[in-house]
């Protein structure tokens, strides 16, 4: 039961958050400072992992429907597998896995010791609402580098999985013709769709963290178990949305 | 208005003070009762000191005056509006010094400092930079405007934490134990600051302190505050001669090395 109302409560305050934050949009072009601080936060330190680990996950995938697919003869369509799930499905899911990792983990920690050592509370006090400078930046910095983040993932999965299937014998595909199904079977909407998902878990993701984190009462001990709690929160989040998302948008 | 050369720069000459009343306040955490039907109330312009042994409540009393705490019962009243409504901020000045500073981190002295004036465009940068060099120089602090919250000492946060409220210009300002580490000169300076804020421009103010120099040279009145209780209330010349044996125990304590009073403890 308590866990019941526990869940209710923090779906209540994040909503309640989100409206906060919204209505100082006016002020974000006074606050550019620290949404271009915020942007690099958010999108150019996630990029280098990002980066490493779509390279993985198309090479992975590559090498699986290789594997599979050659036992019917239709591994030249490698191509298209390895970009439709890239750009439906694991692009997205990755960059907002990382995400939520990266800088989640991160935003929850600096809220939460900026509420447990009254930071927060000299805010309020000073008339300057935590919402305004600290959430709206961070949503508008996500909603800006998640897309990038995302298409960042997809193409360099894309050429991860090039290039596994031009090296690995059993596939032995060359990258015009692994390019080419891909583009054949694959439309605009296919990626719009992957980057909308992103937009969803990015925004969701940097929005419950800062929840989190500035609902963080007591000592120094819970500074640890908000971003525990947030990264965990972040992930469970992803997922289901995942399941929402694709089914709204099919 | 805003330039005219007598201008303190420190306060807002414009605002008239405010009133604090504070009516049958009650706070409980959980079942452990900190405040108990406290009422009092301080005049615009007044200084108000409250002291009270550890953990009486003293803190917990001023987040209610600023807000920051909801009573369980009774109500405090700023300028005649509710404090545990946000919009009192908008229309009252206010300044808490918070007992253990509560600087941003994340940001330097100086932009400590300046964050009130810019989020709230007081001035141009060039006016803001005069204000916060001011008050940073009020505190001796100039050496310190770049360097951040963490490389500071204990004294030098909390006349940091000053200086950020003196650059708010409040109308209502209030200070959690301010000289508590600082130096007898340094202690000297803030009751200095704070009876020119009063003098000069009207400035309603509380401070929370177990300073009793502090307590008795600037005071208009002294609260004290015991378990939850506001057990006297009077002006610092009555205080010199208290009635209450707790009061008297408590602000002129007799060491007594014969009969130590952790010892009578343990009997
Ligand atoms: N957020 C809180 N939750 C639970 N108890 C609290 C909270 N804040 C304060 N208390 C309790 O309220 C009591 C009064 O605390 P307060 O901080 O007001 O003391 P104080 O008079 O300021 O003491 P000191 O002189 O040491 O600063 C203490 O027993 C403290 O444990
Ligand atoms: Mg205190």
């Amino acid at each position: 039961m308590n866990q019941i109302t526990a869940i209710l409560e923090g779906i209540g305050s994040t909503i309640q958050l989100l409206f906060r934050a919204a209505s100082y949009t006016p002020s974000l072009w006074r606050q550019r400072a620290r949404f271009i601080d915020q942007c690099y936060q958010i999108g150019y330190t996630t990029l280098p992992i990002v980066a490493i680990l779509s390279f993985f996950i198309g090479s992975v995938l590559a090498l699986q429907a290789g594997y599979s697919m050659s036992n019917f003869g239709a591994k030249q369509f490698i191509g298209s597998l390895v970009g439709l799930s890239m750009a439906r499905e694991l692009g997205p899911v990755m960059a907002a896995i990382l995400l939520a990792g990266r800088v989640g983990s991160a935003i929850a920690a600096e809220l939460a010791s900026m509420k447990v050592y009254q930071e927060v509370d000299a805010l309020v006090t000073m008339n300057i609402p935590p919402a305004k400078i600290l959430v709206l930046p961070r949503l508008a910095a996500v909603l800006v580098m998640m897309p990038v983040l995302a298409i960042i993932a997809d193409l360099v999965g894309w050429f991860g999985g090039a290039i596994i299937s031009k090296y690995t014998q059993s596939i032995a595909i060359e990258p015009e013709a692994y390019f080419s199904v891909l583009r054949r079977f694959m439309v605009f909407k296919d990626v719009l769709n992957g980057l909308i998902k992103a937009e969803v878990f990015g925004f969701a993701i940097v929005l419950v963290c800062c929840n989190i984190g500035l609902n963080t009462r007591g000592g120094p001990r819970e500074i640890g178990a908000s971003v525990t709690k947030a990264v965990v929160v972040s992930l469970i989040l992803i997922l289901v949305l995942d399941y929402f998302v694709t089914k709204a948008l099919m | 208005m805003a330039c005219s050369p007598t201008r303190n720069p420190f306060s807002h000459t414009e605002s008239p003070a405010v009133g604090v009343s504070i009516e049958h306040l009650s706070k409980k955490f959980g079942s452990m009762q900190v405040l108990k039907d406290i009422s009092f109330s301080v005049d615009p312009g007044e200084i108000f000191v409250l002291m009270g042994p550890s953990g009486s409540g003293k803190s917990v009393l001023l987040k209610h005056i600023v807000g920051l705490e909801q009573p369980t019962a009774g109500r405090v009243l700023v300028d005649g509006r509710d404090a545990s409504l946000e919009d009192t901020r908008e229309h009252v000045h206010m300044a808490l010094v918070f007992q253990a500073g509560a600087l941003f981190n994340s940001l330097s002295v100086y932009d400590n400092l300046a964050l009130y004036p810019r989020e709230h465009q007081v001035a141009d940068e060039a006016g803001i930079r005069e204000k916060v060099m001011r008050a940073l120089q009020i505190l001796s602090l100039e050496n310190a405007a770049q360097k951040s919250p963490s490389e500071l000492s204990g004294g030098m946060k909390k006349r940091v934490a000053i200086a950020r409220a003196l650059v708010m210009e409040p109308q209502l300002m209030l200070y959690d134990e301010p000289t508590s580490e600082l130096d007898p000169v340094m202690s000297a300076t803030i009751s200095e600051i704070i009876a020119t804020l009063k003098d000069e421009y009207h400035v309603t103010t509380i401070v929370v302190s177990h300073d009793r120099e502090l307590a008795l040279g600037i005071a208009d009145r002294v609260g004290i505050l015991m378990g939850g209780e506001l057990v006297s209330l009077g002006t610092p010349a009555e205080l010199k001669t208290p009635k209450d044996p707790r009061v008297a125990e408590f602000l002129y304590p007799k060491i007594d090395l014969k009969n130590p009073r952790f010892k009578k403890l343990e009997t």
